[in-house]
């Protein structure tokens, strides 16, 4: 009985535990696409700006916008993140 | 001794208790509170600031002046066009609401974003959400919904691919993509603000010497909210006038 009650605990130890390694993980593999989304769209948008000055104000409009929709997504990984915890 | 340092549920720190009117559909929490406060705040500011119009515009008058052409220029006239200035007002509003809910996160004493509740970024997209599919179906009738499924210049065998997705593009994901972006950045910045003050509070206490570093560095985060609360409305703004210049003109 004491060994049965032992064991139900660890299990609902490992249970927790498994449950925070895989928050944690959904978190961390859901933010490097976007990290690497928006490294590029800032880039080249920098590389724009660089190249045609008269055209940084539009080119950052639409630079705002690429980096809005491509941090969606870890965005998304991030409310995952709180589901997958509680 | 030292105490052991853990973090409050994450309940603790967005719940609130109701002030007046406890336990009935009218009671007010700080949320809601600061939801009216601001509501308030942006009339008194803009209705009561425009009441004198002076031609050659003071201090004050040119604050607000610049706020309007700022999402004038900025937004409508840019994304939109030159002829849609009707929309300035509606985007405006948005804008300015967005902004004054972001702000009291970094108010002293406050320090809580109303728009880091569900609640409120999901009304507000919803908004924008019946506003442009109104919109759309008023301007381009059922072409709006036809040229978003079957794009142009799309080989045939490809459709199996790209209607669904953009299905699930305009009637899901953009709504709920343009209330979470504002929620999970509110949220995000709440929870780092006041995770470094209870490391600040618990090495006060224990190690005074280390408490210098998450205090400094929770200086240095709020002067990056404020960028944040500011972009966030920005964005928020620039992408319901990017959906509405959508729902005008058919794809370029």
């Amino acid at each position: 009985m004491h060994d049965l009650l032992i064991a139900a605990q660890a299990a609902g130890e490992l249970k927790d535990g498994l449950q925070s390694i895989g928050a944690g993980i959904v978190y961390g593999a859901a933010a490097i696409g976007p990290g690497i989304g928006i490294g590029i769209v800032v880039g080249n948008a920098i590389t724009a700006m660089a190249r045609q000055p008269e055209m940084a104000g539009p080119v950052r409009t639409t630079m705002f916008l690429g980096i809005a929709f491509t941090e969606a997504l870890a965005l998304f990984g991030f409310v995952l993140f709180f589901l997958a915890k509680s | 001794m030292l105490g052991v340092f853990t973090f409050p549920p994450i309940d603790e720190l967005f719940v609130w208790k109701d002030i007046v009117f406890e336990d009935t559909p009218y009671a007010i929490n700080k949320t809601s509170l600061l939801v009216m406060v601001s509501s308030l705040l942006i009339l008194l500011i803009f209705v009561g600031g425009s009441r004198k119009m002076k031609l050659i515009p003071g201090r004050f008058q040119s604050v607000l002046e610049s706020t309007y052409e700022f999402v004038d220029r900025g937004i409508t006239r840019d994304v939109i066009g030159n002829d849609a200035t009707r929309f300035t007002p509606f985007l405006g509003s948005l804008f300015l609401f967005i902004l004054f809910l972001n702000f009291w996160e970094i108010i002293p004493f406050i320090q809580f974003p109303p728009t880091s509740r569900f609640a409120i970024p999901l009304f507000l997209a919803l908004m924008v959400y019946v506003l442009y599919w109104f919109l759309g179906f008023k301007h381009q009738g059922i072409k709006y919904l036809t040229g978003h499924l079957f794009p142009a210049g799309v080989p045939l065998a490809l459709y199996i691919l790209v209607t669904p997705i953009e299905l699930v593009q305009i009637l899901l994901v953009r709504p709920f993509s343009l209330a979470v972006r504002l929620l999970a950045n509110m949220m995000a910045g709440h929870i780092l603000l006041t995770a470094l003050a209870l490391l600040t509070a618990y090495t006060l206490t224990n190690a005074p010497i280390i408490a210098l570093g998450p205090f400094l560095l929770g200086v240095g985060v709020t002067a990056f909210e404020l960028l944040v609360g500011f972009l966030q409305a920005y964005i928020f703004t620039l992408l319901t006038a990017v959906y509405i210049a959508d729902s005008l003109h058919a794809e370029h």
